[in-house]
């Protein structure tokens, strides 16, 4: 496993390379030059010529991109714009408010999609399916912020609930943290859950036509147990992986919900970014997101084996 | 010759076969009734007997929807039915303009990539993984963000942010095709690369394609909403669904109806393009009769 491991994270380098160039053209695009934004009012020549030099803008732009990512090797994202901070320290300081929230998004898109898809799939072609499907098909379809905003004026403003907004550590008021965080891991869940549904729903559409579904039928076991016990723990893989999958996703989506429920985490961050015109943190919230991406790959694939006895034995 | 000939008779023969199966397939008329409907408000738009979307009125400031603005009117007074209206050309000149980026893009790499093999295949390929590793909103946003706020740059942004889907399929799709017995033929009689791909190859991939971008259409409104709704789209005073939900958000105790509509409509345009695609992806797959 191990060296599996090692050689898909080997794999992995040449990507994050490429993303690498692309993050760095990002800069490239924007209008104006940015030192003499920098340099003042004035523009004196020799600040001028002393920030090029410092910045490395003189030299090429490929040179220019190698001190740019022995920067980032080193964990040198540069400095925020606006509050000075690390670049690497804000992504780090804002990231677990947002895991929780996705963490949350994930638990209750599993709890919604999972008994959504066995049933659509034991229920094939009746109104329970075809129910199943249209909240699947609105779950993929609806606006997450707008949701998010629908659900603030109906559960805050109007029956008065829940919070709409704030934020709490989980550490510190565990209770209040799962309040304000309720609302927007539901909005984040709902393309999961579809997402979830449809693929629980094939998986187990496959299985149940499967051979040894027939003889455990056959044999007097109780449809409960047929469709729990030996249908769906066949039908997890796919599901499982796809979680994985999705994990990524759920770090973008996070987006919008957090600047709907002002939650202040890496979406918000984000926003305020590219609000701000800060660009340093843009790219570095590109850079991380991507990176999450890549090992949340890498974790779908080691899940896969890991639970596919027949690939773990080629280990 | 003839015997090439013979197969383009049956690609021809497609689209009527694909067609029945589309019109018994209810969910997908329903897809494509929706997409007309707001089609044809988007394009009836200047002609329709609807108040100027621009129109400032101090009198009618955040009214409830009544007989004279059946949607109510925003914070400086503006009629919400009209700015609707006006707003569904944004939408969907953003999602179909988008999308018609990333497929003129993206499809010609993937055909390169899939057809010609080799260190060129390679290149595309690492490519498209890298970016398809960057999360498609983030891009956008990040896009959106260094280009500039407008709603061309918008659709620029999206656009490139979901080509590198194309050029993954269309690959796939040209490994799969490019060993068919008429593909050798064309190039026995002699033909080019390009003639090849265009004439041989292209036709025969071109229907996941549709469904694919068909799909897109449902995520680029999405996206475009949203880059608009963080003011990265199309820029005020011009109507647009996303920038409606911007500022419906800061009345939604007093103007509730500001923010339900448009986001309503973003709703039904997205469920009608994801019941399209999926309808023409079961009309166009070959393994169901």
């Amino acid at each position: 496993m191990p060296v599996y491991i090692g050689k898909r994270l080997l794999v992995a380098i040449p990507t994050l390379l490429i993303i690498s160039i692309f993050v760095f053209s990002l800069q490239k695009l924007l209008p104006g030059d940015p030192i003499l934004a920098m340099a003042g009012e004035e523009r004196d020549p020799a600040t001028i010529e002393f920030l090029r030099e410092k910045y490395h803008l003189n030299d090429p732009v490929p040179v220019q991109y190698v001190h740019w990512l022995g920067g980032i090797v080193t964990g040198d994202f540069g400095i925020s714009l606006r509050t000075n901070q690390p670049v690497l320290e804000l992504v780090m300081q804002k990231l677990p408010v947002t895991i929780q929230l996705a963490v949350m998004a994930m638990i209750i898109s599993l709890m919604i999609g999972i008994p959504m898809g066995i049933l659509a799939a034991v229920k094939k072609n009746t109104v329970l399916d075809y129910i199943a499907n249209i909240v699947a098909l609105s779950g993929l379809s609806v606006p997450n912020f707008w949701l998010g905003i629908m659900l603030i004026l109906l559960v805050s403003v109007n029956l008065g609930w829940l919070p709409a907004s704030g934020y709490e550590s989980i550490f510190v008021d565990p209770v209040r943290s799962i309040q304000t965080m309720i609302m927007p891991a539901f909005v984040l869940a709902t393309a999961l859950a579809a997402q979830v549904m449809r693929h629980t729903r094939s998986a187990m559409l496959g299985v149940l036509s499967a051979d040894y579904i027939r003889t455990a039928r056959a044999k007097g076991l109780s449809p409960r147990e047929v469709i729990l016990s030996h249908s769906f723990r066949n039908a997890l893989l796919p599901v499982v992986t796809l979680t994985a999958l999705l994990f990524g996703e759920l770090l973008a989506g996070a987006v919008l919900t957090e600047q709907i429920f002002t939650i202040p985490g890496f979406g918000k961050l984000t926003v305020d970014a590219v609000f701000n015109r800060d660009y340093a943190v843009v790219q570095g919230v590109v850079l991380c997101t991507a990176v999450g991406f890549i090992l949340m790959n890498l974790l779908a694939d080691v899940l896969y084996v890991l639970l596919n006895p027949r690939l773990r034995a080629t280990l | 010759m003839t015997a090439i000939q013979e197969t383009a008779p049956v690609a021809a023969r497609e689209p009527s076969r694909a067609w029945r199966k589309m019109k018994a397939n209810r969910s997908a008329l329903v897809g494509l009734v929706i997409i007309f409907f707001f089609t044809a408000l988007a394009v009836l738009a200047p002609v329709l007997p609807i108040p100027d979307p621009l129109a400032t009125s101090w009198s009618a400031i955040r009214k409830a929807p009544s007989a004279t603005h059946w949607l109510g009117t925003d914070d400086i007074g503006r009629d919400i039915l009209s700015r609707m209206i006006w707003g569904a050309q944004a939408s969907l000149l953003a999602g179909v303009v988008s999308v018609v980026i990333a497929v003129v893009i993206g499809v010609p790499f993937g055909l390169v990539s899939g057809y010609f093999g080799g260190w060129v295949d390679m290149v595309i390929s690492r490519v498209t993984e890298a970016l398809l590793a960057m999360p498609f909103l983030i891009t956008a946003i990040a896009l959106a963000a260094f280009l500039g706020p407008s709603l061309m740059n918008a659709m620029i942004a999206i656009g490139l942010s979901a080509m590198p889907i194309f050029v993954r399929l269309t690959r796939g799709q040209v490994l799969a095709v490019k060993t068919e017995d008429y593909v050798e033929g064309a190039r026995a009689i002699g033909l080019g690369h390009f003639d090849i791909m265009t004439r041989y190859i292209l036709p025969n991939v071109f229907a996941p394609i549709i469904v694919q971008a068909t799909l897109t259409v449902a995520t680029a409104i999405i996206a475009e909403a949203s880059l608009s709704f963080l003011g990265l789209g199309q820029q005020p005073p011009a109507p647009s669904w996303g920038s409606m939900l911007n500022v419906a958000k800061n009345f939604l105790t007093q103007a509730p109806w500001m923010a339900m509509w448009p986001g309503a409509a973003i709703f039904l345009v997205v469920i009608g393009f994801n019941l399209l695609g999926d309808g023409l992806r079961d009309a166009l797959d070959p393994r169901e009769a």
